[in-house]
């Protein structure tokens, strides 16, 4: 097992590097242009140019990738060009909240889809099956920015009991770090919980026609230890690898979400990168995520084996 | 118990079990001398000299001061500078410092800074430049005196010294201020009311001030950047909301206290909170810009950038741009801004009057277009231009043009702008933008008026007649004089079509009622604001 943890870790190095090249290709040919930004829309072409020729832009592609992969090999990636401030540093700042997030959706995700899904299964057919059902399209269907736009409202303007946007660290306790973070993770959440709790549904239902569940219910088993401790647990390795899958839709939709909460978190970071061209950011920030993604399929892999132990590696 | 207190009760008890919710938020909202303020942009940077961004140099002012200011007249007063000398011949000038004068690390402001700020700002502005064409030397006396020397006469010193438009002329230490000006600098020690706190600063998300204890004000009263620059708060901080929406429900929540540029579609919500004013942000406004490349057909013949003239429709662009609330906004057959000194409306007839897109087709026809593809670039991801470019391919085929709409986002246009190859190759033809009103009172900040060709703006529009008149401003000794080369300046640039405005527009403010003292100006105003 330990061998394959390692052979995994080490088969992030080519991952990386292939996503470093096609990202700082991918930018290299995309229009835009960071000096026209920065000197502004007064800026004649000649002071754009020169603003150009000061940051390296000016420069071939090779040179630029090869410098940037030299730096990225030493743990630097580089300096934003806009602010100024080392791009390590501008994801530290950002990296709490989106965590945050990220880490209390999924929790309320599984809270209440892995239930729901459950539930729908055992009262397959039922009203209860139709309504868990009906709210997981919606979840589906519903953009994100409509839910949080709608949750914003009701909450916070026509309740006054949470706040519109902003963000307070956990260390200044738990209350405010939860206050902050229920609209977004509740708003990032549905189309997740949605998710889950299709699929939990649809693999319980197949788990539950199995004969084993049969024979535990003719024995008079408890019905909550047939869904919970045998079917479930028979059902989740489907379930672990949507979750698994699922951390990538998150990503994209944490950038609404922090967008639309004004959460510091590193999908505004992102995209405001992108809206300005700021390149060593954005090749920062996506080099970030894609290993982030990369250990949590490692973390999904590993935790096969504890869902069914004839997995083995 | 009504419905809505039980849920705010289940809902703050729930939260309360979750670690106890001391709800230091609005603990802070309650803090008379503490001010929440959503600018108009993300504030990436604090170099002024650097960029020409406008969120920028709003955020300088803060706690970067010019040895002049512009008060609301558009006269240059004393801000840092006590006063000056100058020769008869308008040759050599002569600043002098006004005591008290400390940066934030405690040291004192002298002349070398000044004198170092002055040769840095040189390089980057367009006043600047015509200085640095005529510079002798900027020389320092002793420690709170310099002076600069020219070669030929320069009257408008202080308006470029003290004018508010990009770059503006900010004094900075001279070790920061001895930076390469095409590099940004990366330490921000000013000498102004408030500190920027760099350890605090989030990009994207937050900046924030604090009271600078040490200054002093000027004893004048304050007129916006002129004057004594009093502070009531001993925090002030920038909240980045990018989503209008969210700045929106901010505000009417009292989650932040002031909002710089809220959304036309959103001003009418807002002026309906009895707890939120909203007024004219800045009385100079913007002018909305139909920007035509001069190096290609059919726009480098004046007969097809007559056409569209003729053509053209102030009022749909306006109301495409601003809605229908008519004091918003009004048709400006002119360059310079309304309300102005040198405004005019000499020459602007082919914009007034009945639109004639037939008198446009023959025009264009003899401008030997033949129905070539006309590129137009707009940038979607901003409302202003978004709506300047639907109503411009609304026109633009109406007088038979055959119209290839670009939808790019802004930075994409920043670029593609600045390419001269023909259409075809990656070039243009139109594109749109706005000029704020403040940097279209004259024709030193007023890039986009300048006709010389290849050092022009983008379009590269190339007169002598246009070159001559704005000499003629330069050159103006008085106000009457300077009103006669507008005039001058009116009529050549309307019959050459240097570029076409769209119209003149004004935008909102919005702040919570608690807060009294904001004023109208082309960048927000913090001293004198206050909050009950």
């Amino acid at each position: 097992m330990f061998a394959y943890i390692v052979r995994r870790v080490l088969a992030t190095i080519p991952v990386m590097l292939i996503v470093a090249l096609f990202v700082f290709s991918l930018l290299y040919i995309a229009p835009g242009d960071p000096a026209a930004i920065i000197a502004g829309d007064q800026a004649t072409p000649q002071d754009v140019e020169r603003i150009r020729a000061s940051l390296g832009l000016d420069r071939p592609f090779v040179i630029r990738f090869g410098e940037w992969l030299w730096h990225v090999a030493h743990g630097d990636l580089g300096v934003s060009i806009f602010t100024n401030l080392p791009v390590t540093h501008m994801i530290a700042q950002r990296i709490e909240p989106t965590l945050s997030l990220m880490l209390l959706t999924v929790v309320l995700s599984l809270l209440v889809a892995i239930p729901m899904g459950v539930i729908a299964a055992w009262k397959h057919g039922t009203w209860i099956d139709r309504l868990v059902m009906i709210m997981a399209v919606a979840g589906f269907s519903v953009p994100v920015f409509v839910v949080g736009y709608v949750l914003a409202y009701t909450f916070a303007l026509q309740l006054d009991v949470l706040p519109v946007q902003g963000y307070t660290p956990i260390a200044n306790g738990i209350g405010p770090w939860l206050r902050n973070l229920v609209l977004p993770a509740v708003t990032l959440g549905s189309a997740f919980i949605a998710l889950i709790a299709r699929i939990t549904r649809a693999t319980m239902l197949e788990v539950l026609n199995q004969d084993y569940v049969r024979t535990a219910k003719s024995k008079g088993v408890d019905q909550h230890a047939i869904l919970f401790v045998h079917a479930l647990k028979n059902a989740a390795v489907p379930i672990v690898t949507i979750i698994g899958l699922g951390v990538a839709g998150l990503i994209g939709g944490a950038v609404v979400t922090e967008s639309v909460f004004a959460i510091p978190g590193v999908g505004r970071l992102v995209v405001d990168a992108i809206l300005r061209r700021d390149y060593p950011v954005i090749q920062g920030v996506v080099l970030m995520f894609s290993f982030v993604y990369v250990l949590v399929n490692l973390c999904v892999d590993l935790l096969y084996t504890v869902f069914d132990p004839r997995i083995r590696y | 118990m009504k419905r809505r207190d039980f849920l705010k009760t289940a809902t703050a008890g729930a939260l309360a079990a979750g670690g106890g919710l001391a709800a230091p938020s609005l603990a802070l909202a309650a803090d008379a001398k503490l001010l929440r303020f959503v600018p108009q942009a993300n504030l990436a940077n604090l170099d002024p000299i650097w960029t020409s961004q406008y969120v920028v140099r709003n955020a300088s002012l803060l706690f970067w001061e010019q040895l002049y200011g512009v008060d609301a007249n558009l006269t240059p007063r004393p801000q840092m500078a006590e006063g000056h000398e100058v020769t008869p011949d308008f040759k050599t000038w002569t600043f002098k410092l006004r005591t008290g004068l400390k940066w934030h690390d405690g040291t004192p402001v002298l002349a070398r800074d000044a004198a170092a700020s002055v040769k840095r700002w040189l390089f980057r502005d367009t006043m600047g430049a015509m200085i640095r064409a005529q510079l002798d030397a900027v020389e320092v006396i002793d420690d709170r005196s310099f002076r600069i020397r020219l070669n030929k006469p320069f009257t408008k010193m202080l308006f470029a010294l003290g004018k508010a438009s990009t770059p503006a002329c900010f004094i900075m230490p001279e070790r920061i201020a001895n930076t390469d000006p095409f590099k940004q600098i990366s330490e921000y020690v000013g000498s102004g009311p408030m500190r920027f706190k760099q350890d605090e600063w989030i990009p994207g998300s937050k900046a924030v001030f604090t009271k600078f204890t040490d200054y002093v004000p000027r004893a004048e009263a304050a007129s916006w950047l002129a004057g004594g620059r009093r502070m009531y708060f001993d925090r002030i901080e920038w909240q980045i909301l990018p989503d209008p929406g969210t700045a929106s429900a901010a505000l009417q929540n009292g989650e932040v206290d002031w909002w710089e540029t809220p959304l036309p579609d959103l001003v009418p919500l807002l002026s309906k909170n009895k707890n939120i004013k909203v007024d004219i942000a800045d009385p100079l406004g913007n002018i909305g810009s139909f920007r035509m490349n001069h190096l290609h057909p059919p726009f480098n013949d004046v007969r097809a950038r007559r056409a569209v003239q003729i053509a053209m429709s102030q009022s749909d662009y306006m109301r495409a741009v601003v809605g229908d609330d008519e004091s918003l906004w009004k048709e400006l057959p002119g360059y310079f801004t309304p309300g102005t000194p040198l405004y005019t409306e000499a020459g602007g007839e082919p914009l007034k009057g009945k639109r004639d897109y037939e008198a446009a087709k023959k025009l264009l026809a003899e401008a030997g277009y033949n129905g070539e593809k006309v590129v137009l670039l707009v940038a979607t991801d901003v409302g202003i231009t978004k709506s300047e470019g639907d109503v411009t391919a609304d026109l633009l085929k109406k007088i038979g043009m055959n119209v290839d709409y670009q939808a790019l986002d802004w930075g994409t246009v920043g670029q593609r702008r600045a390419k001269k190859d023909p259409p075809s190759q990656g070039g243009w033809n139109i594109f749109h933008t706005w000029h704020a009103g403040a940097d279209c009172i004259n024709p030193a900040p007023y890039v986009a008026l300048d006709a010389s060709g290849d050092t022009a703006w983008f379009g590269w529009p190339k007169s002598d007649e246009v070159q001559s008149k704005i000499a003629e401003w330069y050159a103006a000794p008085n106000l009457a004089a300077e009103k006669q080369a507008a005039i001058e300046i009116n009529k050549a640039s309307m019959d050459f079509v240097t570029y076409l405005p769209t119209g003149f527009f004004q935008m909102k403010q919005a702040w919570r009622s608690d807060i009294s003292g904001v004023v109208k100006a082309p960048f927000p105003v913090f001293w004198d604001v206050k909050k009950a």
